[in-house]
This record gives C-alpha cells, structure tokens and sequence, in this order.
C-alpha cells in the first residue's frame, strides 16, 4: 500500500455484471438461453439467444409434398399442434382455391379452440411454478389430460394428431363426439375456475405479477407483440375477429383486453380467453350440421403457381404462413411468421428496469415455445 | 390474506377426493378405439398370405423414410388360389424413425396396413426398433383381435371375394349373352 494514492471514486467504481440464464433452466420451458445485465439487483439489458431448438422445419418442408409437410407443422408449437395444422391447411387452401365444407370447419374449430383450452391451461400451470406455487399445474395438467383424451378418441394421437388436411379434416369425428365434448367442456370449466379462484386474486401472486414488467401500447405494437400478449397492452386487436376465418364469424365472442399491460394482466388475459374458448365450442356444438367433411379434391395436392400469405390466431399471437408454391407437388417455399419468436422481441423492453427476481416472471408471462421460436 | 384462504378451502376440498392419477408401470389405461400406435401389417386369413402387394406407395409417402419393402411373384395367384399378382417379400418399418402420423395407412389402397394399439415396444438391443415382417403381422394380428377390424374394402382386397368375383365375371363373359345380363341383374339384387 506503500505510495499508492486511491481516489475515493475508484475505489467505490462499479461495473454492470453478466448474468448468463439457460439454456439448461427450468423456467425458460426449454431450450432458451438469455444473457442479463445486472447493475446490482436491477436488470440493465436483456440478450436472448436462440437457435437451440432449430430443426430447420421450413428448409425440411421443402422437400416434403404437401399432405406431408401438416406433420412438420404439429411440431412447431408442439402444445397448440391443431392451431398449427390449421393455419399451414388454409394457406394451401387459399393457393388451390378451395373451400372446406361447413362441418369440416366447425370440426377444426372446435379442435382448435380445445387446443387453445388445453395451451391455456399448461399456460396458467406453468406460470404458478415459475412463480413458486405448485398446485395450480396439478389441476391445469389434470384438464388439460382430458382434452388430450378427447383428442386421442378423436385423431388418434395425444399430441401430434396430423388430423386437419388440406381440404377438411382426415375423418368425421366419432358419433358420442357432442355428448362426450358438453360433459368434458363442464368438467374443464370447474377446472379453469378452480385455478382461477386458486391464483388470479391470491396476494402472493399479485405481489408477484402487478406492476411487473409493464410494456406499454406504442411499444408494444413496435414490437410487433401480438396475441394475450398485446390484449393486456390495451389493443383489442384479434385475427379472428379483424381478419375472421373458417366459422368464427357465427359464433359471438367477446376479445378482453387488458389495461396495464404487466404481467398480471397477461396472465389474467389467457383466463379469460379460456371461458371464451368455453362459450365458443359451446356454440360450435350447437350450429354443427350433419354434412360431408373433406372438399372435393384431387387426393394428391398440387397448388398452381402462385404465393399466399394467411395468419390466424394462436393461443401465442398471430400466426403466419407465407406459401410459395412453384405448381408441383411440394412448396417451393413456407415461411412461418411464429407469434413466439416475434414476442421475444418485446423481452428487453419489458426486462428494462426490472429485478433479476422478477426476470422468470416476465419471461413465463410471454408464454413462449421453443420450437416455434426456432423451428 | 383472502386470496390465500380461497386457495387453501380450493385444495382442502380435493384432499378427500380419489386421485385421478394412474400408476403407469402397475396401472394401464385403455387406449382408445382411434388411437394410433405403431403401424403393423394385416394378414388376409382367406389366401394366408398378407393384404401388402408391396405396391411401395406407403414407402414413397413416409414423410421420414421409416419403411423398405420388397415384393415378388406371388406363387399362390398361378395356383389360383390369390388375387394378388405380387406379393410382400419383406418389409422393415424402423420404430424408431417413425412419427405415427397415419399417412401411409391414408395411401394404402389394399387395406394392408394399420396403425396399431402398439405403443409399449422398448427393447434393450439397438436393432430391436427394426420390425420385420413377421413381427409386423404378428402385432396385426393382436390389432384385428383388440380392435375388431375388417377391411374397408373387402370386395377389391379379400381373396376369396375377389377370386369368387373373378370367377363369376369369367362365367358371365362365357355364357351366352342373355344369360349375362340375368346373372349381372341377380349380382346387383344381392
């Protein structure tokens, strides 16, 4: 120490720490790494790093004919696949020109929004234990089994059903199918109310989520956020209702919207959605009719030249599908606009000024899937 | 403080009740009549031979090249005793690569593939996920057994009602003409 003079602003100089998150953490649902800069307890900046999940789906669809690539497509957001398969289906439908019949859609939108029901309610399981409350995912998982029981008596499978065509849907669905879906709609009800009684009001949870990575409206939109996501911000902006699709325009459904846009709110939103999915299913029970469920079409699909451009709504945000196709029987090109990818990009925003606490909050409150993110 | 309380009535109200859970290794729940498994090969029982003619249309539409098959003269259709020209030699399905997706039961016009109840085919060995042919027919057979299957298109695909058919078309081309026509009619009334 002998000689050395040290200012007292030397001494007490600090510098921003890198704080590396995943990709190996629970609380990312995946294989998301992030990388925080932390001033102390506060977050300064956000990096997201992805890729670990690509499969290289749009390339692989490539090489795929048509009917093949709807199975390329179940694994992009691999807990909302109907939704999926739904999306990929109407574009190809919209480049051959062609109309599914009427029962066929009521059949794909009641599939799609029981898959809704079903990422909703992973959604709402996943985000208690990210908070630290393990039972919500008890009664969220024990729900959403039952609808993958359904689906399973009605695709085949639990989780990669391959089930909606280009044209309509593979077969008419089983003849119990409206009794078996009321009783199950009934049981999922209590199931979204039990949780919902169980955390939206709870004060830990409040204190968790209120206040909590507040993203406003302008932002928001320059972000491009989309779905709950965008809804909690203030914007009543909906694909189903702006840009309607397949039977949605029959049914009468509300779209909630949020007012602060943190993390409550977001949460709060997905709930909500949840008893409008109920309602809407409900009605799709009773305006269904007896009718064919596959157009008429060639059994091989072969769009002519041509490139489309269709998005839906996902139980993440609005999904697209850009479709090149070049006249033969395979794409010559698909890209996917996937609603958790272009969310991300509201992380830092929303991480700005936040808690290194609050950083698994915020993130499970976007509600991302990896492999959609990365394809 | 309310919040927490509603939650812990919600819970007490659950602790009295039957788990729903099922044990898995000790406890199977039953599939469902739809449900698919791994696909598995069907066997004509009227010719004992396989509904496959190897045709490879399932082979050419498996999105992950899953399957390889091989097809020879059927030694049965110059007895006369088969319909099919062609028959299955040998077929691999790797377990492995496949994603049950139901294409290749969606392709086949010869009722000769489904997609089984399978779905509990762990082995220890690095081949063991390689079906061959026998297996794939005994795991078809287990499936007609569970299921109750018959197939979609029995008056194409079954031998003995496609060689009776045959058989009643080569009569009918023989017989005299008015004859024809009363035997077509009586087909139709059936």
């Amino acid at each position: 120490m002998v000689g050395v003079t040290v200012t007292t602003e030397q001494a007490y100089d600090t510098v921003d720490m890198m704080l590396n998150m995943g990709p190996q953490h629970p609380a990312t649902h995946g294989v998301f790494r992030m990388v925080l800069t932390v001033d102390g307890e506060r977050v300064v900046d956000v990096t997201p790093h992805i890729g670990y999940l690509h499969r290289g789906s749009e390339k692989l669809a490539e090489n795929e004919s048509y009917g093949q690539v709807v199975t390329l497509f179940d694994r992009l957001d691999y807990v909302s696949n109907l939704n999926n398969e739904l999306i990929f289906c109407r574009a190809a439908e919209r480049l051959m020109g062609i109309e599914p019949p009427e029962r066929g859609q009521y059949i794909r939108v009641i599939l799609a929004e029981l898959n809704r029901l079903a990422s909703h309610l992973l959604f709402i399981g996943t985000y208690a234990i990210d908070l630290g409350a393990m039972t919500p995912i008890m009664y969220g998982f024990r729900e959403r089994e039952r609808i993958q029981n359904m689906f399973e008596s009605v695709t085949g499978a639990r989780m990669m059903h391959n089930f909606i065509r280009i044209g309509g849907v593979k077969e008419d669905v089983p003849p119990d199918f409206v009794p078996r879906v009321r009783a199950l709609l009934d049981d999922v009800e209590r199931g979204v109310q039990e949780c919902d009684r169980l955390l939206t009001f709870n004060e830990v949870f409040l204190a968790r989520t209120r206040g909590v990575g507040v993203i406003d409206l302008p932002t928001a939109l320059s972000c491009g956020l989309t779905g709950p996501s965008l809804r909690a911000s203030g914007l009543a902006y909906d694909v189903r209702k702006d840009y309607p699709y397949e039977v949605y325009p029959y049914l009468s459904y509300r779209v909630p919207v949020g007012e602060n846009g943190d993390c409550w709110d977001r949460y709060y939103m997905r709930v909500l959605e949840c008893y409008e999915s109920l309602s809407m299913i409900r009605q799709c029970l009773d305006q269904m009719e007896e009718g064919p469920v596959m157009a008429q079409m060639r059994r091989i699909a072969r769009p002519p030249k041509g490139e489309v451009y269709v998005h839906g709504e996902n139980p993440r945000g609005d999904i697209g599908v850009f479709l090149v196709s070049d006249g033969t029987d395979k794409p010559y090109r698909v890209k996917v606009r996937p609603p958790s990818f272009c969310n991300l990009v509201s992380l830092r925003p929303m991480m700005r000024d936040a808690y290194i606490a609050d950083a698994v909050a915020i993130l499970g409150s976007l509600d991302i899937v990896l492999g959609e993110v990365d394809r | 403080m309310i919040g927490t309380f509603k939650g812990l009535l919600t819970t007490a109200r659950w602790l009295l009740k039957r788990p729903v859970t099922a044990h898995y290794p000790e406890q199977h729940l039953p599939v469902q009549q739809r449900y698919m498994g791994f696909p598995a090969l069907l066997m004509d029982d009227t010719a004992d031979e396989p509904f496959c003619t190897g045709c490879m249309v399932c082979v050419r539409e498996c999105p992950t090249q899953c399957m390889s098959a091989q097809m020879h003269d059927n030694p049965k259709f110059a007895d006369g005793t088969s319909h099919r020209r062609k028959i299955i030699n040998e077929f691999e399905i790797n377990l492995n690569r496949c994603i049950l997706c139901g294409i290749c039961v969606d392709v086949c016009s010869f009722d000769a593939i489904e997609m089984s109840y399978e779905h509990e085919l762990a082995s220890y060995a690095r081949t063991g996920s390689r079906a061959d042919l026998t297996l794939l027919l005994d795991l078809g057979r287990r499936y007609v057994n569970m299921s109750g299957w018959t197939p979609a298109n029995a008056e194409k695909n079954v031998a003995e009602v496609a060689l009776a058919k045959r058989a009643a078309a080569a009569a009918a081309r023989e017989a005299p003409a008015g004859d024809a026509a009363t035997e077509e009619t009586t087909e139709g009334g059936e």
